[in-house]
């Protein structure tokens, strides 16, 4: 496992990982955190996904303890609760200048929970990055994944500052769909003028890819489901 | 086509629109609340309607209206809302209105937990509601399976004239999957000529009730629907197995659990051990003439069912293997889900135990 973070990792204080709902925002956030912990980084990370039930990223903060990345979630007693309550916990994150903090956000409205914190976030050293997969229905063309960027930022009340490239099609990912990610995600780079960060890949697929403009950032797979090995 | 990454309630809803449902009504519960927010969308753009009503009885009531007129109508819930439908679906039956209901169940009783279950099979293959009434239930255990029996439910029920429930549990609903959008075969329907929409220059009025006062009356309705579930039952019964011909332990499971079942027979198989996996697609009708035809195999030693809830599809294969070889159950509840690693140190038990 490599033991430094790649530049773009450590390029910003803050990331918070927003997007279509079902883009894959917890696997990138749940990497990302590994990533940087492993490379000795100071992290934290919060779950603040209030919109989805299941397959939270708070289903795995035994992991997080194990790798010392300070943990705050939504509902923090109780993990199945389906309450929005935000912790005050979350403050310290925004504000704490030594933390790498990632903020991972639930999809489409679920972004509504950073326009709270929004005078906070802009003040900070922070990227507000749109998770993409052009396998997602409502976000596979440039003009759909587009309007969800405007939506998103009318949401978050702040800016879209990357988007990572996170095409997949759970355990049936192909070098061609991850390629087709990276396609479409240049057309609606080029449309908005936001820029393209990274690619993401499963680890085995990550060395066949062709190279590409941005880094590749070789994903495992942490939201299993009960069945898979 | 190239496939697609859907999550499971909103392929059910898209589903749903492309076998031509014209109108949905519900009211929010987890884990199904992506079926009403996506009809919402989805709904007006193919000149549908979508209501959120007061109430899950107000839906299932609505869905009674829209159905009487003709139209493809469907509700969603989980488990508690779905209680609250139960006398709608009675009167759907006794109405013998088509209608599509899905269950994304939930822990319960009560209000339970919103993590997945499956507690409500007695409920959905019983009649939740009052009358000798039977509904047909797809048990879909993965999305692509959820996508075609959503659309196969709509002719189902309008060859049937009857409630068909779609009954996922909430990891069916939640997870995310890649699907295809093929074709499903085509049924031929017949045409609604029952429907009260209007006389149009007809001889007589098309009455839809679900009040029969005079007994002997009510007992021919009875009757007639006796006849129609026994049609059913031979034509409708659907089932997936895997290797469980010449098997020693059959495991028998629908949905998630059949999932997880599934990973567990693998794991077995590379271990030497002949297992074999049993799972209905109906839950009802009961796929039980089957069931006991491989229980029957000199080979099996025992039949495992694993469920999430504590043993109510049991009975129905108890009813199926009758005593015939012994009959075991492992089953987790209250949202918790059976892992790979039980299910087969449970089968490994009992076969040593039966040997």
């Amino acid at each position: 496992m490599e033991n430094t973070a790649a530049p773009w990792m450590t390029a910003h204080r803050l990331t918070a990982l927003v997007g279509h709902s079902g883009t894959g925002k917890t696997e990138v956030a749940v990497n990302l955190v590994f990533a940087l912990a492993r490379a000795g980084v100071k992290t934290a990370l919060a779950d603040l996904d209030v919109v989805n039930p299941y397959f939270r990223s708070r289903e795995r903060r035994d992991m997080f303890r194990q790798l010392g990345i300070r943990f705050v979630s939504s509902s923090q007693t109780l993990v199945d609760a389906d309450l929005p309550a935000l912790p005050a916990e979350l403050n310290t994150l925004l504000q704490d200048q030594s933390l790498r903090s990632v903020l991972d956000i639930g999809g489409d409205s679920g972004a509504r929970v950073l326009s709270r914190y929004r005078h906070q976030i802009a003040a900070q050293d922070r990227e507000m990055l749109f998770v993409l997969n052009a396998r997602r229905p409502q976000v596979s063309t440039p003009e759909a994944a587009a309007w969800n960027i405007r939506r998103i930022e009318d949401i978050m009340g702040l800016p879209m500052d990357g988007i990572v490239n996170n095409t997949h099609l759970c355990g049936e990912t192909t070098r061609e769909d991850i390629l087709l990610g990276a396609e479409l995600a240049e057309t609606v780079s080029y449309m908005t003028g936001i820029p393209v960060v990274c690619h993401t890949a499963e680890r085995a697929l990550a060395a066949s890819l062709p190279p590409l403009a941005e880094p590749v950032f070789p994903i495992d797979i942490y939201m299993k489901k009960p069945w898979d090995k | 086509m190239a496939k697609e990454l859907w999550k499971g309630n909103e392929a059910i809803a898209e589903a749903a629109v492309r076998a031509g449902c014209k109108c949905f009504f519900g009211y929010p519960i987890t884990p199904q609340n992506e079926i009403p927010e996506y009809m919402s969308m989805r709904l007006p753009q193919v000149g549908g309607v979508f209501v959120q009503s007061e109430s899950e009885l107000a839906a299932i009531n609505m869905v009674y209206g829209a159905s009487a007129s003709g139209v493809r109508a469907m509700t969603s819930s989980s488990s508690p809302g779905v209680s609250l439908k139960q006398e709608g679906i009675s009167a759907l039956s006794s109405g013998e209105l088509p209608a599509v209901v899905v269950n994304v169940m939930r822990g319960g009783p009560g209000l339970g937990t919103i993590q997945p279950s499956q507690c409500d099979y007695f409920q959905a293959t019983r009649g939740g509601g009052n009358g000798d009434y039977r509904t047909i239930v797809l048990a879909p255990c993965n999305i692509q399976e959820a996508v075609d029996m959503t659309q196969e439910a709509f002719d189902l029920a309008d060859i049937y004239r009857m409630p068909v429930m779609i009954l996922a549990d909430g990891m069916i609903g939640q997870m995310m999957e890649p699907i295809e959008w093929h074709p499903i075969p085509k049924r031929e329907v017949p045409p609604k000529d029952w429907a009260a929409s209007g006389r149009r220059g007809r001889a007589h009025s098309n009455f839809i009730t679900s009040l029969r006062i005079d007994a002997p009356d009510c007992e021919r309705f009875n009757r007639a629907l006796e006849q129609k579930y026994k049609t059913i039952a031979e034509k409708e019964t659907r089932w997936e197995e895997k290797d469980a011909e010449g098997c020693e332990i059959l495991i028998t499971a629908y949905g998630t659990p059949s999932r997880i079942a599934l990973s567990a027979v693998e794991e077995l198989e590379a271990k030497g051990v002949k297992a074999g996996l049993f799972r209905p697609q109906t839950v009802w009708p009961f796929p039980s003439a089957r069931l006991a035809e491989l229980a029957a195999q000199p080979s099996v030693m025992a039949v495992l069912v694993v469920e999430m809830s504590l043993g109510q599809m049991l009975e129905d294969v108890q009813l199926a293997v009758q005593g015939v070889k012994p009959v075991r159950f492992h089953g987790r509840v209250g949202g918790m889900v059976p892992s790979v690693e039980d299910i087969a140190e449970q089968a490994g038990m009992i076969l040593r135990e039966v040997r």
